[in-house]
């Protein structure tokens, strides 16, 4: 599996999710000036402040070059995976359902929380079992998802009960496109593939991408 | 021509931000104050006023949970 | 330029005789812009005047040491051809004035220092001092620097790892902002910034210049706040960690590359004092074009461009063969870079508008002849410090006792700042807030060595006895890397005291500086760089004398390293000593209403080693749990360990009354608390076995006995309910 790394101005965590990509497969940087995807089989748009949040978080980096490349891919059914800003950019580029709105506490918040796997069937989680905890950090001021008519089976993750950090409505932590192909959420999954600095439960998400026919 | 763009959080959304400043503004002495809420302000110098409308549908604005209000100058 | 109005200088915060001097120095009368520029760089802030002097006291040499004081930061080797640099500094007066920006621009400053010697900044640390909780304004005050550093700090993608927080009622008018960064260069990379090279030209890189902190340095940093506060708000910086960004990426590229001749930060002054700095270093002379200069408002005179502090911007030299391909790397990183002027050999700095002349200053006038004052320390002889309130009802018990401190703000958890923190981006973060007595950080990615950072200081305690109490704030902060098993590299330190010109704050600085340099001398440690913050004072007085220390440490095994929290039943606890706790200048005494005048006598070769063999403990790995004992004493450094782990334990303190105050909650350097299985605790040298953890309280046998769940109710309920209560 090679995964692709989107990289904007002012993307803080593009680094973290490379060395957590390796851990599985093959990983590389794409500049966001580039349209080429350069064959990759999976996208990750990492956290960040892409454009310094400038107007809205996302709003300004689902404009550029890159985004026209992976949006092409998630047409054609490639897995595309958008970690906190990259769930904002997703959102904002209209590959995934919703908004993501200032947390309820106005505060940013980083703390380890645990999310419970409800959709186990997405090439994202599928080295997970429904019900499965997950020990994973966020750090975001805007992360309250607000998704109308959201299909249930859209609710990738949910906060464990106790665990929402920012008010999200229904405690949704990550959603995913009716096709299945992208997914969105606000923790971070590369913060938690090393022992050293944390928890590992967020290799398996990587583990499910790596495990996606290339 | 000058126009100004304000962009506002859609009814029904709840607006921290604006609840924030509700709160504060008693703590200071000004009673009275009720349904705040805070949004923000883009101005503009265009040639063609009837694009503005997209350009907020599009960009300056996200009609998911914003509502936006052009206004001349 | 016609010369400026007879008392112009004064207006600048320049004294006569100060400008007398200048006009010696230039031979005639300055004109505006040199008047303008000589008063920034002798202002205090900038010039050191009143502690230059003293500082020559501090001992700057130490085996890893690659870059001392004087650079833009310290630097120390780490070994495998790694180099870190590091260094504290104060943005006191701006953040007073608008906390949001002070601190974040506080911040940015800092990390400018870090990437302006070739070092990629990896983490960033805070010490912050409010007045007390109940008023409004130091909630305020807490409140938006914490956002301020959140902000820039999580916006650049640098971890806020560590910190620290206390509130005294002396602070109320002046708070203290002091932040912390520090990098990790390959010694390759490492650059200084004197200028060389004759031709070679100035190029300047990144924001526009506009007219913030236009007259910030000298108006602010060098004079007593008072209550005219409002008119200086247009002096306030705005800084933008997006542009900062892209001018960090595009800096180490161009040190990686081998491209710059030197580079420097623009920080204080701004223009004046990089380029009179780079000349002085250089022994060399810089002409400065300000008609070059992008600027952000369209009529700044030419004294604004030379004395404006906007942010985000760096000064390098360039050979000019080498000025295409640097403006090539810049233009990928989305960086403004402007040549503005060329090395010269004239030793002067020389400002023109285009090819009008507008001011010609010697650089050795700027820089190294300006005057320095020597104190004239006298010990007060009445105590300069009113109690503080008592807090604590007079017979309170010693349960009561002990939860009335854990939720005494100073002790209390700062949660409610630190998770405002991005304290984990660039997956180097082993141990984060709260977890360990120290920040740990992985030097490389995969494995290999560590560092340990953090940063300390008590300044009521130093108000007690400057001497002993920065003495201990030295001996704090290697204590809480000898928690983690890091080894002291070096240290940098920020004193934040008031006007030196009044004969007790002399004394105290005096002392102050004697007390860091002894205890540095007992560690071997060096001192690599720092910062000194003057004038912290107003109408109601001065505030405590608060010098604040930064450490940087190796560590071999990260994975090695203990917490604070009791990791399992059965797991023996110990304290290691020399700790001769006492009442004075402790947190129960504050709570009791009372200021000691004096602290005990500290040996400071026996703390050295100490430290060093519970240093050789812990990195046996055999320890889960380390935790040093600071405010208040033993009792709140047990809760601690108990609330972090969710267990409880059993202590045992001996046949002496077990309700003694001085044992459970005195204070004083040298105890440390540490936990781990029974056949590895008792084998520590100098440690003695206390209790076990178990249960479901903290039980200090015929003392008290708290359930754990109340300990955390107090311990983190704390300061979220002084907010609450004032929302």
């Amino acid at each position: 599996m090679r995964f692709g790394v989107v990289r904007f101005p002012g993307s803080c965590d593009e680094v973290d999710a490379l060395f957590a990509c390796r851990r599985f497969g093959e990983a590389e940087l794409l500049w966001h000036k580039d349209r080429d995807l350069r064959g990759v089989d999976a996208v990750v748009i990492p956290g960040g402040f892409s454009y310094g949040d400038y107007l809205r978080c996302g709003a300004i980096a689902r404009f550029s070059p890159v985004m026209e490349a992976v949006t092409e891919l998630a047409g054609d059914g490639g897995p595309v995976l958008g970690i906190c800003n990259g769930f904002q950019v997703l959102c904002e580029a209209g590959l995934l359902p919703g908004a993501l709105l200032p947390n309820v506490s106005l505060r940013f918040v980083c703390r380890q929380v645990e999310v419970v796997v409800e959709n186990p069937d997405t090439p994202f989680t599928r080295a997970c079992a429904r019900g499965d905890r997950l020990s994973v950090p966020v750090k975001h001021t805007t992360g309250r998802y607000h998704g109308p008519g959201l299909a249930a089976e859209q609710v990738v993750l949910r906060y464990a009960p106790g665990h929402n950090p920012n008010g999200s409505q229904d405690d949704i932590a990550g959603v995913r496109n009716p096709a299945g192909n992208v997914m969105g959420l606000m923790p971070h999954p590369e913060h938690a593939v090393d022992p050293l600095t944390g928890s590992v439960d967020g290799g398996r998400l990587f583990e499910s991408l790596a495990m996606v026919p290339v | 021509m000058r126009v100004r763009v304000l962009v506002r959080p859609k009814e029904g959304i709840l607006d921290p931000v604006g609840q924030a400043v509700e709160r504060a503004l008693p703590a200071l002495g000004f009673e009275g104050v009720a349904n705040v809420h805070v949004g923000r302000l883009i101005e503009l110098e265009v040639e063609d006023a009837s694009r503005v409308p997209e350009m907020c549908e599009r960009l300056l604005a996200n009609p998911l949970i914003e509502d936006y209000e052009v206004v001349g100058a | 330029m016609s010369a400026p109005a007879a008392a112009a200088h004064r207006e600048l915060g320049l004294t006569d005789t100060e400008y007398d001097g200048i006009r010696e120095r230039l031979g005639r009368e300055p004109n505006a812009l040199e008047l303008a520029v000589f008063s920034l760089m002798w202002s205090e802030h900038c010039a050191y005047k009143h502690s230059k002097k003293l500082l020559r006291e501090l001992p700057t040499d130490g085996p890893h040491l690659l870059m001392g004081p004087g650079e833009n930061a310290g630097v120390v080797d780490v070994g495998d051809g790694l180099a870190v640099a590091f260094k504290v500094e104060s943005h006191n007066h701006p953040s007073a004035v608008e906390p949001f920006q002070g601190a974040a621009t506080g911040v940015g400053g800092i990390l400018r220092d870090v990437f302006a010697v070739g070092a990629r900044p990896i983490a960033v640390l805070d010490s912050l001092r409010f007045g007390e909780l109940e008023s409004p304004r130091s909630r305020f005050l807490f409140d938006w620097a914490v956002k301020g550093i959140g902000h820039y700090g999580n916006s650049i993608g640098v971890p806020t790892v560590g910190g620290e927080v206390m509130f005294e009622a002396p602070y109320e008018r002046n708070c203290l902002v002091n932040a912390m960064c520090v990098g990790i260069a390959p010694r390759e990379r490492l650059i200084r910034s004197a200028a060389a090279g004759l031709g070679n030209l100035v190029v300047l890189l990144g924001a526009r210049t506009g007219r913030d902190g236009i007259g910030g340095a000298s108006v602010l940093a060098s004079a007593e706040l008072s209550a005219g506060d409002a008119s200086k708000r247009p002096s306030v910086q705005i800084g933008d960690p997006f542009e900062e960004s892209k001018l960090v990426e595009c800096c180490l590229e161009l040190l990686e590359r081998d491209m710059l001749a030197s580079l420097q930060d623009l920080g204080a002054a701004g223009l004046s004092s990089s380029s009179s700095e780079m000349a002085s270093k250089g022994d060399v002379g810089i002409d400065l074009d300000v008609s070059r200069v992008p600027l952000r408002e369209a009529d700044m005179e030419p004294f604004e461009i030379m004395i404006s502090e906007s942010q985000e911007r760096m000064l390098c030299v360039v050979e000019p063969e080498r000025l295409d391909p640097v403006l090539d790397v810049c233009e990928r990183w989305d960086v403004r870079a402007t040549p503005i002027g060329a090395v010269t050999d004239t030793r002067r700095l020389r400002v023109f508008d285009g090819d009008e002349p507008v001011g010609d200053m010697p650089v050795e006038a700027l820089v190294d002849d300006c005057p320095l004052y020597d104190l004239q320390p006298e010990r007060p002889r009445r105590p300069i410090y009113p109690d503080p309130p008592r807090r604590l009802a007079e017979g309170a018990g010693a349960a009561e006792t002990l939860l009335a401190l854990l939720s005494s703000p100073n002790v209390a958890s700062k949660r409610f700042a630190f998770e405002q923190y991005d304290s984990i981006v660039g997956s180097r973060t082993v141990r984060r807030p709260q977890v360990a007595d120290a920040a740990v950080l992985l030097l490389e990615h995969g494995g290999g060595g560590a560092i340990a950072v953090s940063i300390d200081g008590n300044g009521r305690r130093v108000a007690c006895d400057p001497y002993t109490g920065a003495a201990e704030a030295v001996l704090e902060c290697a204590r809480n890397l000898t928690c983690v098993g890091a080894e002291p590299l070096g240290l940098t330190n920020c004193l934040n005291f008031g006007n030196p010109e009044k004969p007790h704050v002399a004394w105290q600085l005096t002392r102050a500086v004697a007390g860091l340099r002894d205890a540095c001398l007992a560690l071997g440690v060096p001192v690599v760089g720092g910062n000194v913050s003057l004038y912290n004072e107003g109408v109601e007085g001065a505030i405590y004398p608060t010098p604040i220390v930064g450490m940087v440490g190796r560590l071999p095994d990260p994975g090695a390293a203990p917490s604070i929290a009791f990791a399992e039943e059965g797991h023996a606890i110990a304290l290691v000593g020399p700790f001769a706790p006492s009442l004075e200048g402790s947190e129960l005494e504050k709570l009791r209403g009372r200021l000691a005048d004096s602290l005990p006598e500290v040996d400071l070769a026996a703390q050295a080693a100490a430290l060093a063999r519970l240093r050789e403990a812990v990195r046996s790995g055999a320890l889960a749990t380390a935790h040093d004992v600071s405010e208040g004493g033993m009792a709140c450094a047990l809760a601690e360990c108990c609330v972090a782990g969710g267990l409880g334990a059993r202590i045992e303190l001996g046949r002496a009354s077990a309700a003694d105050a001085e044992r459970l909650f005195g204070e004083g350097p040298g105890g440390v608390v540490i936990a781990g299985p029974p056949e590895a605790v008792e084998q520590v040298a100098g440690a003695r076995v206390i209790g076990a953890v178990g249960g479901a309280a903290l039980e200090l046998a015929g003392a008290l006995s708290v359930p754990v769940a109340e300990l955390r109710d107090a311990y983190e309920g704390a300061i979220p309910a002084a907010f609450a209560a004032g929302a």
